[in-house]
């Protein structure tokens, strides 16, 4: 079998003939942008700072309940009508604004570096990073939310036990408010990283995304009252509250239609992250 | 392998890069020569998907850059402005270019070996030097073992070490058969690595020819010729297409179209004394000139206009 002999050592292989075969999958892409968000410092930095709020502003809330009441002094009208839920969830505001933050420098951080020359380059297909970043990060901010917002409950409940805002985590609704806050949190991250792709800028990013999430409800007063009832519920911070606020009333979506509206809200805005990174020169 | 045809970028009205057509071959270095302004940078930009041509195409190794599967493994390009966030090490930068592909931590210590980052690979890529920032870049270009290898003025900011490193790495990256595309502003660094050239001006190709071909065509064939009686030297020369010039009074005369030989025949024939005989040749970074003098985008006001310097 002449057709069998074997190539002789004498023979000079090809050059290219040992090539590793690379490839780009989602999963890479997913394990890249998982190392580049954990070797920056801003990411260990912010996501303390976050969660510093929301615990710590959750637990300050729940002693000053718990001092006004045991003082006996008469009750702040804020905190009238506090549950162990609602105080614990003090932190909320100022929580999503690190979240978004964050989520904001995971994108717009990549155009003001110049790094997304970098990434581009690696992944010219371009969706997946944006995927991948909003997935990593989404993820790392449900998880980190989730977590800080029980922890929350846990201590605050712990301290206001015995007055009229305790609570257990078997009352009916907690669990699932929790949950909602969790899911807030991981949404508005997203929602920041998806401005960060639409506006290319950090400082654009954050300015956005602090008027969406606080500017906007107070400017809405401006409207005729009629006009207010009808969009002011749609708001993404307003429906975001109701994925996690206790009672419902009539100004507030249910819990469910507050998370598709919220939901809705992510997808628009990663709808436009999408469309600017593929259609534009980067 | 590039191939561009007709490759085009307007930005509104302005025009960085018209019709461009060209092809980068493998195993030698092309030099892409143009002064400051002339599209360079945004045809590499557009060779790795990075911008989007108005109109015509280009393509790497076959097909479109962002069409191959492992697009790092085909083209690994330095491109000339920063493309790394100077919060992360120079370790975790590769690191994360190599994870998208599947490439081994192995191969990123040997490109950081290769670069000679080893002494700084754990420090933040904010805190480096010019150089070191080009020596970054290099190793990301080159972490998927690559065909094509583009480097947008790699040179900038090098020490002489690291621009004999540079000059080593393309030659030697070229004798491997790997395709190799090389810009620079400046032709004299050009001449020493590339064997072809492509030469743009405001964005449009002014010459694809080897430095041999560009000095001969830029020099014209002159021939300089000093001797005891110009007037009869030159009406014995004198035919057309051959072209004298030359001042009165002076011994020197300068011509065009007839080689050095047969005018030293021509004037032996004649018993007319030559005291000097040179054929003219114009350095490359003349003939650059020559060829982009009325591309250059911005012209000093001194004097001496030197092409690509102005701020």
């Amino acid at each position: 079998m002449t057709t069998m002999t074997p190539t002789h050592a004498s023979t000079p292989a090809p050059p290219r003939s040992t090539r590793p075969s690379y490839r780009v999958t989602g999963v890479r892409v997913l394990r890249s942008e998982w190392a580049k968000l954990w070797s920056l410092r801003s990411t260990w930095i912010t996501l303390g700072l976050g969660l510093l709020f929301l615990v710590g502003i959750g637990l300050i809330a729940a002693a000053r309940y718990k001092s006004m009441v045991s003082s006996g002094q008469p009750m702040d009208p804020d905190l009238a009508d506090a549950t162990a839920l609602s105080l614990s969830l003090f932190g909320t505001p100022l929580a999503q604004l690190a979240l978004g933050v964050l989520g904001v420098l995971v994108t717009a951080g990549e155009y003001s570096t110049g790094m997304i020359r970098s990434t581009l380059t690696a992944v010219p297909r371009r969706l997946p990073v944006l995927w991948s970043k909003s997935v990593v990060f989404g993820l790392v901010a449900l998880v980190a939310g989730t977590a800080g917002v029980f922890a929350t409950f846990l201590f605050a409940s712990g301290i206001v036990s015995g007055t009229n805002a305790a609570m257990t985590l078997s009352d009916a609704g907690v669990v699932r408010s929790l949950l909602g806050a969790g899911l807030y949190l991981a949404l508005v991250a997203v929602i920041g990283t998806a401005l960060g792709a639409v506006l290319r800028s950090v400082a654009g990013g954050i300015s956005v995304l602090v008027g969406i999430l606080m500017l906007i409800p107070g400017l809405i007063s401006l409207l005729p009252s009629a006009w207010q009832a009808n969009i002011s519920p749609y708001l993404p911070s307003n429906a975001g509250e109701s994925m996690f606020a206790l009672h419902h009333d009539a100004t507030h979506l249910s819990p469910t239609a507050g998370l598709l509206v919220f939901l809705g809200w992510t997808v628009l805005t990663l709808a436009g992250a999408a469309w600017r990174l593929a259609r534009t020169d980067a | 392998m590039i191939e561009a045809h007709q490759l085009t970028k307007r930005y509104g009205d302005k025009t960085a890069v018209d019709r461009l057509d060209f092809t980068v071959r493998p195993g030698t270095v092309t030099g892409f020569l143009g002064p400051n302004g002339a599209g360079k940078s945004t045809t590499m930009r557009m060779i790795v998907g990075l911008d989007a041509p108005t109109s015509g195409s280009v393509s790497v190794n076959g097909r479109r850059y962002a069409q191959h599967s492992a697009p790092l493994q085909e083209v690994g390009a330095l491109l000339e402005a920063k493309s790394v966030h100077p919060g992360r090490s120079a370790f975790d930068h590769l690191m994360a270019q190599a994870y998208t592909h599947g490439i081994p931590r192995r191969r990123v210590d040997e490109v950081i070996e290769l670069t000679g980052l080893q002494s700084v690979a754990k420090r933040r890529a904010g805190a480096f030097s010019l150089g070191m920032g080009q020596r970054l870049g290099i190793a990301a270009a080159l972490l998927g073992d690559p065909q094509t290898v583009m480097l947008d003025e790699p040179v900038n900011g090098l020490d002489p070490e690291g621009v004999l490193w540079i000059r080593n790495l393309l030659t030697e990256l070229a004798a491997d058969g790997r395709t190799v595309f090389v810009s620079s502003h400046l032709m004299t660094e050009m001449a020493l690595v590339a064997d072809h050239l492509i030469v743009v001006g405001r964005g449009r190709l002014l010459a694809d020819t080897t430095v041999q071909d560009l000095v001969r065509q830029a020099s014209g064939d002159t021939v300089k010729v000093a001797t005891s009686d110009p007037a009869r030297l030159r009406e014995i020369l004198a035919k057309p297409g051959i072209e004298i010039t030359g001042r009165a009074g002076s011994e020197e005369l300068l011509v065009t179209g007839v080689s050095p030989r047969s005018i030293g025949i021509t004037a032996a024939e004649h018993g007319i004394t030559l005291f000097e005989l040179t054929a003219m040749t114009v350095s490359l970074e003349e003939a650059f000139m020559e060829l982009t003098r009325d591309a250059v985008e911005y012209h000093g006001t001194t004097g001496i206009q030197t092409p690509g310097r102005a701020a």
